[in-house]
């Protein structure tokens, strides 16, 4: 398998009024396709700045980010959007669901950039509510779901449009132990079944185990990179 | 579009909050919806294409001047008339010297000239034939109750018979209806009576007449015509003045007042109130959302379409609430004007006030949700995913 | 359960409504005294005050919704007095023209001035009636005047625009029937002669009339000699010798009518008996006042109509501005709330205080509202067809206290339904929940 994600150099600074800080200090990391892996670190750490730039959230300060052959550091807001569009799902800790859309509408939302026809969107939102094992609830708003339904539906969300890469931000951290373990092991098949890239900030080393790799991060820096056993 | 069913669910997001800034909106456009009917109704008055052929002469001196009636003939003779009439204003009153009727002594011909009167040929006949016969106005006679045959008794402020007495007697013989409501919905509240009746009654009017109405030929030379009438009884001791029926009232309603000037300031001010009503809702909506823009950003929707879709919301709630409000106007005018017993005549919403109407929602829209989509572009995702 | 509540709700707004709408200043001088001792020397009320110090103290810093309800009331209230300052200008105006020390004779069933006509023999019968004051030389205090429409250019119009203007022929005696007319420019017209004294209001609509200056009626040429001033309705009306008038409208000897200077008020009752009990004369004698303000009526009434219509209209938009604001402040502030009812602060404190915060935004608003309209429009001068005259009357817009009181009067009330249902939200909010809530 060749690699995904290409990290050289890279340094992420931010300007608090006058003070500018380095968040990222001279990364380097591979990620190669089809792996699932694991960024930890304490807080402060600098691990979901690193997701959001991986992500294209937002952009470096130094360095160059290369996902999947494509140099997303050189690229402008409007660009990253699309590529986002395209190449990414996103996962995140508080699910960030739109309250007033049903399950299915909110999983459709990507397919809405796209060109396909009513019927299509409708189509595809189901498959990927079936992955993930919510075809029931399609109708419900996320009011009446439960913390862990509402992350499947946001995973369902992240996968809809068929992205190489899934980057997910603490997904557990609101969830149950029970829910948490559905979560990570929808993840997980994914990956596995589906040849998806997972790249998942997480504190918690139970849910790390469920990745293949693990890289640690302290106050801006790799520590070192650990392969699950 | 496939992206109303988002926009409409992000604006009834706090349902609440919505209805009760979407009432405010009815209430506004159901204030302008009243009110650019009036002023409609006052800029139109007259306005008929029948009134741009008709020209009015009256007195130069004061419009409650006579004229004498030697002038028929010669302004009959003046080139590009087709017809020409007469009438004087006989100063009605019903019962009590404060319910005014409208009311004219015409001359026989003077139903020709006013073809969007619609009276039965057997009516006309009545008229012509019947020395006290009146024609009404159908909203006068359901004011007071009048039928056909009915012997009616009208007081004039003004001229008395030879006896000395004010009171007059009248039959009914035809009810008037106007084909254009719009233009002509005063032809409704007129008492036509005759002329020949009405000079040989009274002592004081002495074979004179109140003005000339007449037909010219072709519209375009009504300018040409008008002068050539004027210009028979230049230096007299009767100078005329005649202008386009159009004209006549149009100037007579600036007299009445400056109902652009005043509807023009009340929107102005309900309006404003409005702006500020509607794009404080918006900003508050927008600045709930933070969070939920974020996440259409990641998603990959671009700042210019996250732009787009907050404006959208905004003109969508201006305009649903802009034509319920104008849609009731449509329904309360009527109401109005059946309740006020015929005292009131106002005209629907007309299609200008519609147009007018839309394009105010879509300016305020656009006016209430520019910050707020502005500011929903400019969103960094990362400091609002943040909670920053 | 919670719908009748609502609906009985309802019902005591508006019987507490109908009552508000009846009060006079003092009445709610006397309650504001009452509510302010309640807040201060009730355990309640200093209760509801510290709540509501909170809720204003923090106003500064929800500065956009601050803003839709004062602004929201001020227009309505802007609005409201502006249009009713129409009706009590138009009004006023003609009320001033008239008085009880004058009355005014026309001929019988004549609806004004315009249709009435008076022969020569009348005429004179009329002067000789009781109860006329008389001056120096015996003679009695009464014009004989006739009233015409005379069609001038409009100030500012197009080379062919004209206006009506209601030109009266009046007699020596009128200068002493009405001696609050007085010449501001130039002299009195000389009798016998076409010159013309133009009032104030009139020489400001039409074009030319200024002395010195000359105007046409009809084919003849007329001088204007000066200009008068006597801040009411007349000064909508130019004035030259009745007989000179008469000559130019072909009335002959006819006038339209007897205007006399009483002895004194209380003669009126004589004079109207002797003439109305004359088998010679059929007239109708009113005094000055009372003609003049029943000529008023029915364009005031006109109006009023339309003020309170569209302020109506206003006032439902701003309610619910109000509405939609305070319901959510109390939503933005349920935590605090809610923690004031588990420490044990009852119902009513909290509602008192969410009304007090909207009354008082209210009550900015209304002042403001008012005060606008007052700088703006007070004094504004306008015009308009008059009834029962033949002329543009112009008035001037009056912005009375009692308009500026009505205007607070609204305000108040769309304040007090404006909080008044936030409020009952923000006292039956669940504790627990709101306490939960972030």
């Amino acid at each position: 398998m060749g690699k995904l994600i290409e990290i050289r150099d890279l340094s992420k600074v931010y300007e608090r009024g006058k003070q500018k800080v380095e968040v990222l200090h001279h990364i380097d990391l591979d990620v190669d396709e089809g792996d699932f892996l694991a960024l930890m670190g304490p807080s402060g750490s600098g691990k979901t700045t690193l997701l959001n730039l991986i992500g294209g959230l937002d952009l470096p300060s130094g360095g160059s980010i290369s996902v999947g052959g494509q140099r997303i550091d050189q690229l402008g807001a409007g660009a990253l959007a699309k590529w986002r569009a395209a190449k990414v799902g996103f996962v995140f800790q508080f699910y960030n669901l739109m309250p007033m859309l049903s399950a299915q509408r909110n999983v459709e939302l990507p397919l809405l950039l796209t060109k396909l026809s009513a019927a299509e969107r409708k189509k595809r939102a189901s498959v990927a509510l079936q992955l993930v094992g919510l075809a029931d609830r399609a109708t419900h708003k996320p009011t009446e779901l439960s913390g862990g339904q509402q992350q499947r539906v946001s995973i369902a969300r992240a996968i809809v449009s068929d992205p190489a890469l899934l980057v997910c931000d603490e997904p557990t951290g609101d969830l149950d132990r029970q829910s948490a373990e559905d979560v990570l092991g929808l993840l997980r098949a994914l990956n596995r079944d589906h040849g998806k890239t997972v790249v998942m900030v997480t504190h918690d080393p139970k849910a790390a185990e469920y990745a293949n790799h693990t890289v640690h991060l302290d106050k801006g820096s790799l520590v070192e990179q650990v392969a699950a056993v | 579009m496939k992206y109303l069913h988002l926009i409409w669910a992000s604006l009834f997001r706090r349902k609440t909050r919505t209805v009760l800034t979407l009432v405010s909106i009815i209430a506004a456009f159901l204030l302008f919806g009243l009110l650019d009917a009036v002023r409609t109704s006052f800029t139109q008055a007259g306005q008929s294409a029948n009134g741009a052929a008709r020209l009015q002469s009256g007195s130069k001196l004061s419009f409650i001047q006579t004229l004498p009636k030697s002038l028929l003939g010669q302004i009959e003779r003046v080139d590009g008339v087709k017809a020409v009439t007469h009438a004087n204003w006989f100063g009605g009153a019903y019962q009590d010297p404060h319910n005014q009727v409208f009311s004219f002594a015409v001359a026989p011909n003077y139903l020709d000239l006013y073809p969007e009167v619609v009276v039965s040929e057997a009516e006309r006949k009545a008229f012509a034939e019947t020395r006290t016969g009146a024609l009404i106005g159908e909203r006068l006679a359901q004011k007071y109750g009048w039928k056909v045959g009915d012997h009616v008794p009208l007081q004039s402020q003004i001229f008395p018979d030879k006896t000395g007495s004010k009171n007059w007697q009248f039959d009914i013989v035809g009810i008037m209806h106007s084909s254009d409501k719009k233009t002509g919905g005063f032809y409704d509240q007129m008492f036509l009576l005759n002329w020949k009746y009405f000079d040989d009654t009274t002592p004081y009017n002495q074979g004179s007449v109140g003005w000339y109405v007449t037909r010219v030929v072709d519209v375009n030379q009504a300018d040409r015509v008008a002068k050539a009438i004027d210009a028979l009884s230049a230096n007299s001791d009767h100078e005329t003045r005649t202008q386009t029926e159009q004209a006549a009232t149009a100037s007579w309603m600036k007299q009445l007042a400056d109902i652009g000037l005043i509807v023009g300031s009340i929107m102005g001010a309900v309006f404003f109130t409005l702006l500020l009503l509607s794009g404080n809702t918006m900003m508050q909506a927008v600045r709930e959302r933070t969070s939920e823009i974020a996440v259409l950003k990641t998603i990959g929707f671009s700042g210019r379409s996250v732009l787009a879709m907050v404006l959208a919301e905004s003109v969508l709630l201006l305009v649903l609430g802009g034509v319920v409000g104008l849609a009731l106007a449509t329904v309360v005018i009527p109401a109005i004007s059946a309740g006020s017993g015929g005292m009131l005549n106002l005209p629907s919403v007309g299609a200008g006030s519609w147009v007018l109407g839309l394009v105010l929602m879509a300016l305020i829209g656009f006016a209430v949700g520019a910050l707020p989509a502005w500011n929903a572009m400019r969103l960094n995702i990362v400091d609002a995913l943040a909670g920053r | 359960m919670r719908w009748l509540i609502n609906v009985l709700l309802f019902v005591f707004l508006l019987v507490v409504m109908a009552l508000w709408v009846m009060l006079p200043w003092y009445a709610a001088i006397v309650l504001t005294v009452l509510l302010a001792a309640w807040l201060l020397l009730t355990r309640r009320g200093r209760q509801a005050l510290s709540v509501a110090n909170v809720g204003i103290s923090t106003l500064g810093q929800r500065l956009g919704s601050t803003a839709v309800i004062v602004v929201g009331i001020a227009g309505v209230v802007g609005v409201l007095v502006a249009l009713l300052s129409m009706a009590e200008g138009y009004a006023e105006t003609l009320r001033k023209t008239g008085g009880t020390d004058t009355a005014i004779v026309m001929r019988g069933a004549s609806a004004s001035e315009v249709a009435s006509v008076l022969d020569r023999d009348s005429v004179t019968l009329i002067q000789q009636a009781p109860g006329i004051a008389r001056n120096d030389k015996g003679e009695p205090i009464a014009s004989n005047e006739l009233v015409v429409a005379a069609n001038l250019p409009i100030k500012g119009g197009g080379p062919d625009e004209a206006g009506s203007v209601q030109l009266r022929g009046v007699s020596e005696q009128t200068w002493t029937v009405r001696p609050q007319v007085k010449i501001i420019a130039g002299k009195r017209f000389t009798p016998g002669l076409r010159e013309l004294v133009v009032g104030r209001g009139a020489a400001k609509q039409f074009a030319g009339l200024e002395p010195g200056q000359e105007v046409r009626l009809g084919t003849q040429k007329w001088t204007i000699a000066g200009v008068f001033a006597s801040g009411d309705a007349m000064e909508s009306e130019i004035w030259g010798d009745a007989s000179v008038v008469a000559d130019t409208y072909r009335r002959g000897s006819s006038r339209a009518s007897v205007t006399v200077r009483l002895a004194d008020p209380q003669a009126f009752e004589a004079f109207k008996t002797a003439l109305e009990s004359n088998p010679q004369l059929k007239v109708d004698v009113s005094t000055t006042l009372a003609y003049f303000s029943k000529q008023s009526e029915g364009v005031t009434k006109v109006l009023r109509v339309i003020g309170i219509t569209v302020g109506a209209i206003m006032a439902i938009g701003a309610m619910f501005g109000a509405l939609n604001t305070m319901f959510a402040a109390v939503a933005a502030r349920a935590r605090e709330i809610a923690t004031l009812r588990a420490i044990g602060f009852p119902g009513l404190p909290v509602v008192v205080a969410v009304m007090l915060e909207t009354m008082l935004l209210a009550l900015i608003g209304g002042v403001i509202g008012g005060l606008v309209a007052y700088l703006i429009f007070n004094g504004y001068g306008a015009s308009t067809m008059a009834a029962g005259s033949v002329g543009k009357l112009s008035f001037e817009l009056r912005v009375s206290p009692d308009l500026l009181w009505t205007g607070l009067k609204w305000a108040l009330a769309i304040g007090f339904i404006g909080g008044l249902f936030p409020a009952m939200r923000a006292a039956r909010l669940p504790v627990t929940t709101a306490l939960r809530e972030l």
